[in-house]
């Protein structure tokens, strides 16, 4: 199990962009950054991460940027009635030792106006700003357009 | 002691009419939603007409005589709809073959956007069982109509728009009857007895 360990830190070490990298900043953690592959640029793209607060004080996640969209946005889809729709978020709340999730049906940075194709396999980085936390990169791993739930395991897996 | 009959007798009788009454009230539970628009309406007697990704008419009567499973979304949609068109995938192959004999039908709530050739491209990524339609907006808005269920065009800050819509799909039996709902991303255990009942 060691050993394994050992290479997947090899392989992880090997690549400029890492995919399945965890990224700290402060007492966050941000961890398991996924999007799915797009077909062409002019549908938006999405991006779902888990983001866990050690902290003893309450965070948010305020905004986020990113090269693959000329309007990146915090987005929660909400269910009413049986209607979904997903109005902006103006923050994202990480509350203290607790974590959340941008997952699919819930928060999601929705990346508007895509600069780039989406191919599944590459990586491309988003920036997170924290309220008190500040600003922190993480690169974010294509996935088939049709996955559901991140390829990359939980940090503590 | 001598047990108390005539007391016996009474419980059974009012636990029977309690039951009469509580069965009572589910079946006009039922009919008062249906009357209310509230539950779909049987396949028989919605009415429009589609196109599917390869350009044929679709209408609901050809629907009957197989099980029906129905869901909103448009392409356009990043979060839920990959999502359910994921779900629908995998509990497509979860119940294999037995499913070939279904209708499973992704209605465009995005006529804009939508056409044929695009549904098709896109649908090209999940379970080839999957049937994608589209066409004007009254036939679409008419479909929607039949379900009960609905949908709104949403102005987005880029200029874009968003569409809100119903996110459950829906189930019915061979003769078109309306079975269930799955929820959105409603857990596997629950999503795929409720298809085996609709399949019976
Ligand atoms: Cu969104």
């Amino acid at each position: 199990m060691k050993r394994i360990f050992a290479t997947l830190a090899l392989i992880a070490a090997a690549g400029p962009a890492l995919a399945c990298e965890t990224v700290t900043v402060g007492p966050l953690e941000v961890s398991q950054a996924w999007s799915r592959a797009s077909i062409g640029t002019a549908r938006p793209g999405v991006v779902y991460l888990t983001i866990r607060n050690s902290g003893t004080a309450d965070d948010a996640l305020m905004s986020i940027t990113t090269p693959a969209a000329d309007m990146p946005m915090l987005h929660q889809t909400v269910m009413t009635d049986g209607v979904a729709s997903m109005p902006h978020a103006m923050e994202v709340p990480v509350p203290a030792e607790g974590q959340v999730a941008l997952e699919p049906g819930g928060y999601h940075a929705m990346l508007m106006e895509l600069t780039q194709v989406l191919e599944e396999g590459e990586t491309f980085p988003v920036t997170l700003t924290f309220r008190d936390a500040g600003k922190v990169t993480i690169p974010v791993t294509i996935q088939n357009i049709g996955a559901s739930e991140p390829t990359c395991p939980s940090p503590d897996e | 002691m001598k047990p108390p009959t005539l007391m016996r007798v009474g419980v059974v009788a009012v636990a029977a009419v309690l039951f009469m009454l509580v069965l009572g009230w589910w079946q006009t539970r039922d009919g008062d939603r249906q009357a209310a628009g509230i539950l779909p309406l049987p396949i028989n007697q919605m009415s429009f007409a589609l196109t599917d990704q390869s350009g044929d008419t679709v209408q609901p009567k050809d629907w009957l005589g197989r099980p029906t499973m129905v869901f909103f979304g448009f392409t356009w949609c990043p979060d839920i709809c990959p999502t359910t068109l994921s779900d629908i995938s995998i509990w497509l192959e979860e119940i294999g073959p037995e499913a070939d004999r279904m209708n499973t039908v992704l209605i465009s709530v995005d006529p804009g956007r939508d056409t044929p050739e695009i549904l098709g491209d896109y649908l090209s990524n999940f379970d080839p069982r999957i049937i994608g339609l589209t066409g004007p907006l009254p036939q679409i808005e008419q479909a929607v109509d039949g379900f009960r269920a609905s949908f709104r065009k949403v102005p987005q800050d880029d200029g874009d728009y968003t569409m809100d819509h119903t996110a459950g799909v829906f189930l019915f039996d061979a003769d078109g009857r309306f079975v269930s709902i799955i929820d959105y991303h409603e857990d596997y255990r629950y999503a795929v007895p409720k298809i085996r009942r609709a399949l019976e």
